[in-house]
């Protein structure tokens, strides 16, 4: 399906044009026009050749500051490109790696697992360097040192089996989260399915974060038997149901739906999504 | 059938208003909608809006299982409810099937503006208990659920058009005018070529399946 119109409207009911927001991103005189310009031709998936090149140029924006020194339009920027499947703006995300602003290394880390280019890979492992020793808490920051989750997640996502000694120490850092990226990329690196029990365990823990954290890594991994378990876990419904889509999707595309038909597995999913409806 | 009484119930809610964490709420609410007494039933539904979703389950719960004594409360205070207790609300109604529920229903699988909300209420306005309805009524009901179902698979969000798929698949399974299947089975058809997404295809096919008798 296109580009639908009646879609294209922002949560306040402003719909912009594609012209509009290429403009709105063009100008400076306007941090907030430019901002959410950003935001949108990513959600809007605009690939024609201008939006990708204005997009790379908002990369190295110097003109919209956060308070804390940010680039608030370069992360906007990256995770727009991160949607549209672009490869060719692989190297300027790759430099953003180097930025000052942990959440544009961020954003970059998460667009570069997107656009499934392996060429990002060394650039992605040089984050992990120091191993665990180093990856501690950037002091008065709600944050670590380096985006690890986001790193270890693409690692995984672009098959970097290379990267399997890297990754193995983080399943044992001391942020649960951080263990839950790790358990996630190394079953994808390895097929293990061991890594996946870790975070089936997850689903049982205390904390709602941690249980819905481990929920959407088994859905972005479509670990199929997580399935039931995902689907009993106390949380949103609402997560539920991505998670399981995720499963359901990956099997989809596994047994090859819709020409194969539906599968036994994929019709029990399907039911325990009808149930959370 | 038979409550514990009303000193009960007030112990039961006293209970949650004085449980000290969240996690001591969820087991005070469930106790309460374990006594299944209509007494309970404004308790139930404040907690709706407590921003703790393990409660809002085991309150949802009660209410279902209390079934239609619950629903004028629910109707009478669904203005008054934040996005959050609402969504809970409207699955509390669409689960619970009661037709006074239908127009409400109805209206939010079209037009509201939290997504989870529209879910709820496209799957509910499918699951309807029909038998609740007078006789010559049902007929024109359906119709509408119907125009609303078909019109809701062409939603922005892919849960929301899974859920419009999982209501016509019950409302077929229902329907008094037979000639619903022929028209289900031919919009299922379109949403399987056409919808963008995976699951909703999927699920599409499922109902498409079941219409054409294949079980297996």
């Amino acid at each position: 399906m296109g580009l639908d119109s009646q879609q294209l409207v922002n949560a306040e009911g402003v719909s912009l044009t594609v012209e509009q927001a290429l403009a709105n991103l063009q100008q400076t005189d306007d941090p907030g026009l430019r901002y959410y310009a950003a935001w949108w031709l990513g959600r809007f998936r605009v690939t024609q050749p201008e939006a990708i090149d204005t997009l790379v140029s908002a990369l190295d924006d110097e003109t919209d500051r956060a308070p804390d020194g940010g680039y608030p339009l370069r992360r906007n920027a990256a995770r727009a490109l991160g949607k549209l499947g672009e490869r060719r703006v692989v190297p300027a995300l790759m430099r953003c790696l180097d930025c000052s602003d942990y959440y544009v290394r961020e954003s970059a880390a998460q667009a570069l697992g997107q656009l499934a280019d392996p060429q990002a890979i060394p650039a992605l492992r040089a984050l992990l360097a120091g191993g665990v020793a180093a990856a501690v808490p950037t002091p008065g920051k709600p944050h670590l040192v380096q985006p690890y989750n986001a790193v270890l997640e693409a690692l995984g996502s672009l098959n970097a089996t290379e990267a399997v000694e890297d990754i193995a120490p983080f399943l044992n850092h001391e942020v649960a989260q951080v263990q839950n990226a790790a358990a996630r990329a190394m079953y994808q690196l390895t097929g293990e399915t061991a890594y996946c029990d870790h975070l089936l365990q997850r689903l049982q823990a205390p904390n709602l974060q941690l249980r819905r954290s481990a929920m959407m890594d088994l859905g972005a991994i479509g670990y199929l038997p997580a399935a039931q378990p995902i689907a009993t876990t106390l949380a949103e419904n609402s997560l539920k149901l991505i998670a399981l889509q995720g499963i359901l999707e990956s099997h989809l595309q596994h047994i090859g739906f819709p020409a194969s038909g539906l599968s036994t597995e994929a019709k029990q999913v399907l039911s325990l999504m009808d149930d959370l409806l | 059938m038979a409550g514990k009484g009303l000193a009960d119930i007030s112990t039961l809610v006293q209970a949650i208003e004085t449980a000290d964490s969240k996690a001591a709420i969820v087991v005070a609410v469930r106790n309460l909608a374990a006594a299944n007494d209509p007494a309970a039933i404004s308790t139930l539904i404040n907690v709706l809006g407590y921003n703790n979703p393990g409660a809002a389950v085991a309150a949802v719960d009660g209410l279902v299982s209390l079934g239609s004594i619950a629903v004028p409360a629910l109707l009478e205070e669904l203005d008054g409810y934040n996005y959050g207790a609402r969504a809970w609300a409207i699955r509390a109604l669409a689960l619970i099937g009661d037709p006074r529920a239908l127009p409400v229903l109805l209206d939010t699988a079209l037009g509201d503006f939290a997504l989870s909300v529209r879910r709820a209420a496209a799957k509910g306005i499918g699951t309807i208990n029909w038998s609740q309805l007078p006789e010559d009524q049902v007929a024109q009901a359906q119709a509408q659920v119907m125009e609303v179902l078909q019109q809701t698979t062409t939603d922005p969000e892919w849960v929301v058009r899974y859920a419009a798929v999982a209501g016509l698949h019950a409302l077929v399974l229902k329907a008094v005018d037979s000639s619903f299947g022929a028209v289900i089975s031919q919009h299922l058809q379109q949403v399987i070529s056409h919808d963008r997404s995976l699951t909703v295809q999927a699920r599409a096919q499922m109902a498409l399946n079941a219409l054409s008798g294949d079980l297996g």
